[in-house]
């Protein structure tokens, strides 16, 4: 009789399948977690770059970049207020319908009856305010530190194309309510798309080319703001931006590592000092890593043969720092989406523009500009402000103060002089176009050509430009320029806001206060 | 010399393509090529051949009491019809700035958005607006007016 028995060393099949269903648990953890915790220097490695969403980072952070005044933590914000704008988007996406006929229902059921719903829109629209807000602070920061320097001059680039992005995608979400303040302020913008029109027409060559009727008839799909353009904005603003946005983000942190980190001045080691005691050890022996992909190619490459590094492990320092700043970031959103309801406003009216319409603050500068020519405010000055901001780091090939606020020839005295002539030089040429009228008043039938070359915005752009050039000869240095130059624009900028916000009523006039407002 | 030798490649000659080069080239000729004609396709895409916009021309009757210098907008239009002793006449409302509705008052129009003033004839007066506002075409048929907002007349014609 033959029983059938396998093996002894095959015996207990069932035993192990038990105790390895036992052991499941922790073997998922670890193939999931090869390196373990983070608690020496080498698993602190491998936390970084054994995971692909860290691994954008450093394995280990140089001291300088993790001072607080080194960066303010503007970009890290920046991203944390993207990130909720994309979690709270896709979330508002579940209930809003982009066709003119239901959107704006959609928008007050989510406001009225969807629950949490209209928490989640405060979210998400004060989350866009704080990131256009960050990303510019964060351009500012760069520009005073000169961080956009070689080698880092094509990441200043990658971040004014993520600025542009980041204003398109205020302005298409601007419309996807279907208010009234959604459907006037896109005319208006769809118009500034069509405004070099403005110059065609003075050249009598719109017949035969006219950019700026393609411009508007690509972005409503329809020569008036209807339902071609809802889905239009909506496709840009939930697909296409992001995407690029995304893309970019990308490359911009990406860089930023293969730029050698973040900026920091030629002497950092010596102002940061001796490390004290209580911190976590500092590597900072010669670099003893081998750069073998590094050899092999030609040309610079990040931070070899640097020296001392002066480095602690990203894990935990940078990584808490960026935790710290981004629960802050959202904190800030949650506040003021508890606090203040997005504006909702009567549903879109093709037959009567809201008055005074206005399009939101970041924009309020441009309409500003607008209300004295809609090429020069809408194309042609964002046009220079972008090409001189591109143009920076290409011109200024200088040393002097990289990594420290206000550094370079002149530093702070300058900035404050540029603060003075920046506002000073505003406030003149708005009070003077306010106080007596421009050109059309003075001599009705003057060509448009004229007033679309001279009007307040082109004058205050020249005197800038002048002032600048005069800083270039007074220090004989590029920097010195481009910090008297950003300044005033950046001075520009927050005066013409003000003006926008505050000072223009019905019809657009000069008000010094809301309350005296017609009723109408 | 027998035909067998094999022949000495001068230098002159020119060198051969190997098959893996022609490859990698043809490929990236392909690339190139389907670069651009997707590239040519996409950007045709966005402007669409026919408009969804309503038509333009419409039929209306003018109120019987409608004072001189007074201005009657047609409700869902975006002209202003007036009516005097010479005629009818059709003004556009839209602003040549911005495309706001512009709103008639005793002098001639007002623009809600950026404050450009425009006179009855629609010749700017204040703001930003780069052109006058255009007169639309009229014909008067009986007691009902005819107005096509994408026939502009010179200024002064009246029917």
């Amino acid at each position: 009789m033959v029983v059938f028995a396998p093996p002894p060393e095959k015996q207990g099949a069932l035993r192990r399948f038990f105790a390895n269903l036992r052991a499941t648990p922790a073997r998922v953890k670890d193939s999931a977690f090869r390196g373990g915790k983070p608690n020496t220097d080498r698993t602190r490695s491998t936390f970084v770059f054994g995971n692909v969403f860290l691994h954008l980072h450093p394995v280990r952070t140089h001291r300088w970049s993790l001072r607080w005044t080194a960066t303010m933590g503007l970009g890290i914000a920046s991203l944390a207020a993207f990130l909720i704008t994309l979690i709270t988007g896709v979330l508002l996406m579940f209930y809003y319908k982009p066709h003119p006929a239901i959107a704006y229902d959609s928008m007050k059921d989510i406001a009225f009856v969807v629950p949490t719903g209209n928490l989640i829109r405060n979210i998400h629209r004060w989350a866009a305010n704080v990131m256009v807000l960050t990303v510019i602070l964060h351009m500012a920061r760069a520009f005073y530190t000169a961080a956009y320097r070689a080698p880092r001059e094509f990441n200043w680039l990658i971040g004014m194309g993520l600025l542009v992005l980041t204003l398109g995608l205020s302005f298409t979400g601007y419309l996807l309510p279907w208010d009234q303040l959604a459907y006037w302020a896109i005319t208006i913008g769809a118009n500034i798309a069509q405004s070099p029109r403005e110059v065609t027409d003075a050249l009598g060559m719109t017949e035969t080319f006219d950019v700026g009727g393609l411009q508007k008839l690509l972005l409503l799909g329809s020569d008036t703001v209807g339902e071609e353009a809802l889905i239009r904005f909506y496709l840009l603003h939930v697909m296409i931006l992001p995407l690029g946005l995304v893309a970019l983000l990308s490359v911009h942190f990406w860089r930023i590592r293969k730029d050698g980190g973040l900026v920091r001045p030629v002497d950092a080691e010596r102002r940061l000092g001796p490390v004290h005691a209580a911190d976590y050890p500092v590597f900072t022996e010669e670099p003893r890593k081998t750069y073998q992909l590094a050899a092999v190619v030609r040309g610079k490459s990040g931070a070899v043969a640097r020296g001392p590094e002066n480095t602690v492990p990203s894990m935990p320092h940078l990584f808490y720092a960026e935790l710290a700043v981004t629960m802050l970031t959202i904190a800030i959103c949650v506040a003021l989406a508890l606090v203040s309801d997005a504006p909702l406003k009567e549903l879109a009216n093709p037959q009567v523009p809201e008055n005074p319409a206005k399009a939101p603050w970041y924009f309020l500068g441009l309409q500003e500009l607008v209300a004295y020519s809609a090429f020069m405010g809408g194309v042609g000055i964002p046009g220079i402000v972008l090409l001189g901001l591109g143009l920076i780091p290409y011109l200024d090939r200088e040393k002097d103060g990289t990594g420290e606020w206000f550094g370079g020839p002149g530093g702070k005295a300058l900035v404050l002089q540029a603060l003075f002539v920046g506002f000073g030089a505003a406030l003149a040429v708005e009070a003077f176009a306010i106080r007596y009228g421009w050109l059309r008043e003075w001599i009705p039938d003057i060509a448009q050509l004229w007033i679309t070359v001279f009007n307040p915005g082109t004058v205050l752009t020249a005197i800038y430009a002048a002032y600048s050039i005069w800083l270039v000869k007074r220090h004989q240095s590029t920097r010195a320029g481009a910090l008297g130059l950003f300044t005033c624009f950046l001075c520009g900028f927050v005066l013409l806001t003000v003006v926008g916000t505050w000072f223009r009523g019905p019809n657009w006039d000069f008000y010094w206060s809301p309350s005296d407002w017609p009723g109408h | 010399m027998s035909s067998n030798d094999p022949v000495k490649p001068s230098r002159l000659d020119p060198e051969p393509l190997p098959r893996r080069d022609f490859l990698g080239k043809a490929s990236l000729w392909a690339a190139a090529a389907t670069g651009v004609f997707a590239t040519l396709g996409i950007a045709r895409l966005p402007k669409a051949a026919v408009l969804s916009s309503p038509s333009r021309k419409f039929k209306v009757t003018l109120p019987e009491n409608l004072p001189e210098g007074q201005a009657f907008v047609p409700p869902g239009r975006s002209v202003a019809l007036f009516r005097d002793k010479e005629g009818v006449h059709a003004v556009s409302i839209v602003c040549t700035h911005l495309g706001c509705i512009v709103k008639p008052n005793a002098t001639g129009f007002e623009c809600p958005c950026h404050g450009s003033r425009f006179a009855a004839d629609g010749a700017v007066t204040k703001g930003p607006a780069p052109a006058p506002l255009p007169w639309r075409k009229v014909t008067v048929d009986g007691s009902d007016c005819m107005v096509d907002e994408d026939a502009s007349v010179p200024p002064g014609t009246k029917a």
